[in-house]
This record gives C-alpha cells, structure tokens and sequence, in this order.
C-alpha cells in the first residue's frame, strides 16, 4: 500500500466480507439443509437455521443410503472416487515424468513427433471424442472396470510440459558430474532428478486429485455397474427421481460429503495448491 | 525444439520412455479423433451393417439445422456470460486482496476453495437455491415481484447454468489475478501516488494495462472451460432444457450421439468442435505463451 487511507481500507474488507457471504451462500444452505428433515424443506423455503436431523441424515447416507435410487452407500462411492482420483494422480504424474525425461535428456529421430503427438491431447478433451472414446474402451472390453475409468484420462500434455520446462532448468552440469561418475540414464533419473522434482510432483498431485476426484462424465459413460459409481454421478442419480420428492437433505448431506476433501486439500494444501494450478495451466 | 548439450547415448531408451504415454495418446486421444472424422463423413444404416460415404451431407445439414445453430449461439451467450462475470469478480476480488497486503492471505483462503468443488456438486447446489418449492431466491425474487420457475423458463434457466459455472471459476481468475497484481512493480505505484494519482485511478491506468497479458490468457482459458467443463451442470440440473433452452454444443454431442445414436451428425459436431479447441490453443500459444519456444 502506498499510502494510508483507512476508509478504502475499511471499504476493500467490507467488499471482500460481503463477496465471501455470497460465494459461500450455496454451501451454507447446503449444510443447513442437510440437517433438516424433508417435511421441513418441502414445507417452504430453507429455514437458515440447523435442524435437528443431522446425525439422522448423515447416517442414512453412510451406512443404508439410497437403495431405493439403485445406489451404494456413501462410503462405498467415496472409496471408489478415492482410487480413481489417486490412480489418476499416480498415472499422470509417472507417464508424464518418463517422457519429459526422453524429450529433454536424449536426442533420438521422431523426437519432435513425439512431442506434437502429446501436444495434440491438449486439443481432445474427453467431451468432444466421446462416442469413438466410449466405443474404443468398449472394444476393448474395459467398460466396468478401473482399467477403463482411469487409463483413458492419464494422458497428460500439461503434466508433461511442466516437468520438461523443470528440466531445462537444471543446470547441465549435474548430468556431466553424474556421467563422470558412471551414472546411467536410470540412475540419474532416479537419484537426480526424482528428488530434484519433489515439490513439483506435489505441487501437481494436488491439482490432479482435485482433477480426478471431479470426474463426471467419463464415469457416467464407462460404468454401469453400481459396484463402481464414484460420488459424482451418484449427485445425479439422486435427484433424477422419476415420480415422488427428491430427498434434498440426502442430496444436501451427499453434497456436502462430495465436497469436503477436495476443499480441505486447497485449504490446508494452499502454497502447493496455487503453485499446482498456476505452474499446470501455463 | 532445445535440449540439453549433453544428452544421453541411448537408442532404445528413450522409446522406452515414451511408450507408456505415446501408447495411451494414440489410442485414446489420436485414434477417437480420427473415429470421429471418418463418421462424420458416412452414414451407417439403422442396423450397423454398412457404411457409406456421404461427404459434407452431415455438416451441410448441421449449419440447416435450426436446432444446432441455436445451440451455438446459446453456447457463445453462456461463454461468454460466465467470462465476463468470472473474471470481473475475480479481478474485483484479487484488487482487493492485493491493497491489503496483510490479512491478504486469510481472504485468500476465503475465496479459492470453490476451484475445488465439482461441477455437478455446484450445479445441484445453485439448482436447489433455485428450486422453486424449497429454494431460498425464488422466495426473496417473488417478493419483488419476479416469479421464478427455470423449469419452464428457459431464459431463467440459461442464468441459473451461468451462476453455477461463473461461480465455480471465479477463484480460478482471482488467484491468476492476484499473482499478475502482485507483480507489479512497486515503484511505478508509487512514482505515480507522488503524482498525486489516487488508487482508483492507478488500478485503471497502471494495473489494468500491466494486466492486459494475464486476462488475455484467462479469456481463452474461461471461454474454454465453458464450453468443455461445464457439461456436469447442465447434465445434472437442466438437462439440456427446458425446450432445449440450455442445451450447449457439447451437451447436444452427448444427446445426438450417446442418448440419440444418431453417430454421423454427432461426429461432425465433435468435429466442429475439435476445430474450436484447436483455434483456442493456438490462439493461446501463438500470443500469450510467444516466450516459450517449443
């Protein structure tokens, strides 16, 4: 601040207060809702007030949950969007890892193909080829199965140019005094350039668990056994009801449980979430 | 394309490297794309027996079709409606956090977390904001006088998708802006309070244009996330509708090709789109990534 002015400061915090009450007012009526019983909501507006319902409606989702909409329970599908978000995260990270190590430490022919071949998967999300994508995956016979949820989404062009831009910093005589002492490719990779890349593979981790824990989609196209319905697609199932009331306080409840640990993670992860998404998206 | 000086000798190596994620683009991202391009230009007859080759028929009868044609001009009222409102709050709120150099990094925390909530969570949420039994706006609109059902308005609906979608990126361009704030130089702020310009009139004429590169890069950046991420909220709030008045290119390559198996003229639209993708990213490596030489 370059000079002092105590009324704009005290505007800028009444601005940035009030911003937050409204960028937060869909999750506060989210959990109060949860908290109340269906009369309750059905009978009017949200009451902007807790219920009494809470430990009732939290249960219901965790343990017997929806069986009447064909769902598991909730800790089932937040297991499942766990394995495919870290399976994601693992994917990425190591596919992408090698092939910087190829594009930036090794001169080979077709290498610049190579390159523009990742760099084309920047230019097919997953929304634009579905139908070949679904039938490929199809054929191959990987529909309902971890294999087909996560394998099609760990191609990373992003990941990739973010590890080789890492590379090109490190100074070139790390690898003379490695090759001077008789190191290999591998060796160097691994007792190198690994630990060299920790902050950034964390960084990075964050950002694509966040990436894969919001997978909606994909899931949606490639799954239709209930054993393998991730949180996602579940929030839609429970409020496609077909004849009778949505159960908001179930849906509210799920929501709020859907929510949780990818915010958590951004809030408690801070520095390594910004520098994730900043690093990744540019 | 650099590299290093020193490289290593290694001929099968670097193949080896490579394969796992070569292996994966090709067969997931390359060969779909080039899928969606062959059927885009044939016709399967209903039984899938054969194919034949129509050319341009399916893109001739998209740009005739009255359907298609409003679902493109919807999609660039949607993109461009969230971008705006996104990155005019988020630029508002990183102009804020960045004057109060202090408590900055609390209100920080404040404003990032909806990066992370998923995009079919944010959709039901502002949905059941919205729902007109239970839902707490309709009951404060009515009172001045503005009925609201987004089950038969479509106007309506198109603003409840825009809320939901701006709301969810509008951290995304906070953090992007903030950090293009934070790195202006401080020295120019204050040649310029010795002037005896006041701080409004140096974020308009010192801030802003500094800015100019990061808000180009999030214009593309927004526009595509629009069209390609928000798929979650319609699918899980609209629905495409009502009366298809929320129904965005993508959400249409969903309905035409998945729900509707009517292959050729979703292949085209995919192709389309593809198109659209591409001009994006070239857009955005042409002028905002120029310094970085691949």
């Amino acid at each position: 601040m370059v000079e002092n002015r105590p009324f704009l400061t005290f505007l800028t915090h009444a601005f940035l207060i009030l911003g937050f009450l409204v960028v937060a007012l869909p999750v506060y009526v989210a959990i109060i809702a949860s908290t109340h019983d269906i009369a309750t909501l059905m009978s009017g507006p949200v009451p902007l007030l807790p219920g009494s319902h809470f430990l009732e409606n939290y249960r219901q989702i965790l343990t017997s949950a929806s069986a009447a909409n064909g769902l598991p329970n909730y800790s089932h599908m937040a297991l499942n969007s766990l394995i495919m978000a870290v399976a994601i995260v693992i994917g990425k990270i190591s596919i992408s890892i090698l092939s910087a190590f190829a594009i930036v430490y090794f001169r080979f022919p077709f290498r610049q193909l190579a390159f523009w071949i990742i760099f084309v998967t920047l230019m097919l999300p997953v929304e634009v080829r579905i139908m070949p994508t679904y039938k490929i995956v199809a054929d191959l016979g990987m529909l309902n199965s971890w294999a087909g949820l996560t394998v099609p989404l760990i191609a990373s062009a992003t990941a990739t140019f973010l590890f080789r831009q890492f590379f090109m910093t490190i100074p070139d005589e790390m690898l003379e005094a490695a090759r001077v002492d008789g190191a290999g490719p591998m060796k160097f990779f691994r007792d190198i350039l690994l630990p060299l890349s920790r902050t950034n593979i964390a960084a990075l981790s964050v950002i694509l668990f966040i990436y894969g824990w919001v997978q909606y989609l994909w899931p949606l196209l490639v799954t239709t056994d209930p054993g393998y319905y991730t949180l996602m697609m579940a929030m839609k199932r429970m409020v496609t009801v077909q004849d009778g009331v949505i159960e908001w306080q179930l849906v509210m409840a799920a929501s709020v449980l859907a929510m949780l640990p990818p915010i958590l993670i951004v809030i408690f992860m801070q520095r390594l979430f910004i520098r994730g998404l900043t690093e990744t998206e540019k | 394309m650099n590299t290093k000086k020193t490289t290593f000798n290694n001929r099968l190596l670097p193949y080896l490297l490579l394969a796992p994620q070569l292996f994966i683009t090709l067969v997931f991202f390359i060969w779909p794309a080039g899928q969606a391009v062959k059927s885009s230009f044939e016709r399967e007859d209903p039984f899938g027996l054969s194919t034949v080759f129509v050319g341009l028929l399916h893109y001739q009868r998209l740009f005739e079709d009255p359907n298609y044609l409003s679902a493109l001009s919807r999609t660039a009222v949607f993109a461009v409606s969230v971008t705006a409102l996104s990155m005019i709050l988020g630029l508002a709120f990183a102009a804020a956090v960045d004057r109060l150099m202090r408590s900055g990094k609390i209100y920080t925390t404040l404003l990032v977390w909806p990066y992370a909530v998923a995009p079919v969570v944010a959709g039901v949420l502002w949905w059941f904001l919205f729902n007109s039994t239970t839902g707490l706006m309709p009951f404060f609109l009515e009172k001045i006088g503005i009925h609201w059902d987004h089950d038969l308005n479509g106007t309506q609906a198109m603003i409840l998708i825009i809320i939901a979608a701006a709301w969810k990126q509008v951290s995304y361009n906070f953090l992007f802006f903030l950090a293009g704030l934070q790195s202006v130089p401080q020295s120019l702020m204050e040649a310029a309070a010795i002037d005896g310009s006041g701080p409004v009139k140096r974020f308009f004429t010192i801030s802003l244009p500094l800015l100019s590169p990061t808000t180009f890069f999030l214009f593309i950046i927004n526009v595509n996330y629009t069209m390609f991420d928000t798929f979650p909220i319609v699918d899980a709030t609209t629905v495409g509708g009502p009366a298809q008045a929320t129904t965005t290119l993508v959400y249409k390559v969903y309905q035409d090709g998945y729900l509707g198996l009517n292959l050729g003229s979703s292949s085209a639209q995919s192709v389309l789109l593809m198109m659209i993708v591409m001009v994006l990213t070239f857009v955005q490596f042409r002028y905002v990534e120029r310094r970085v030489q691949y």
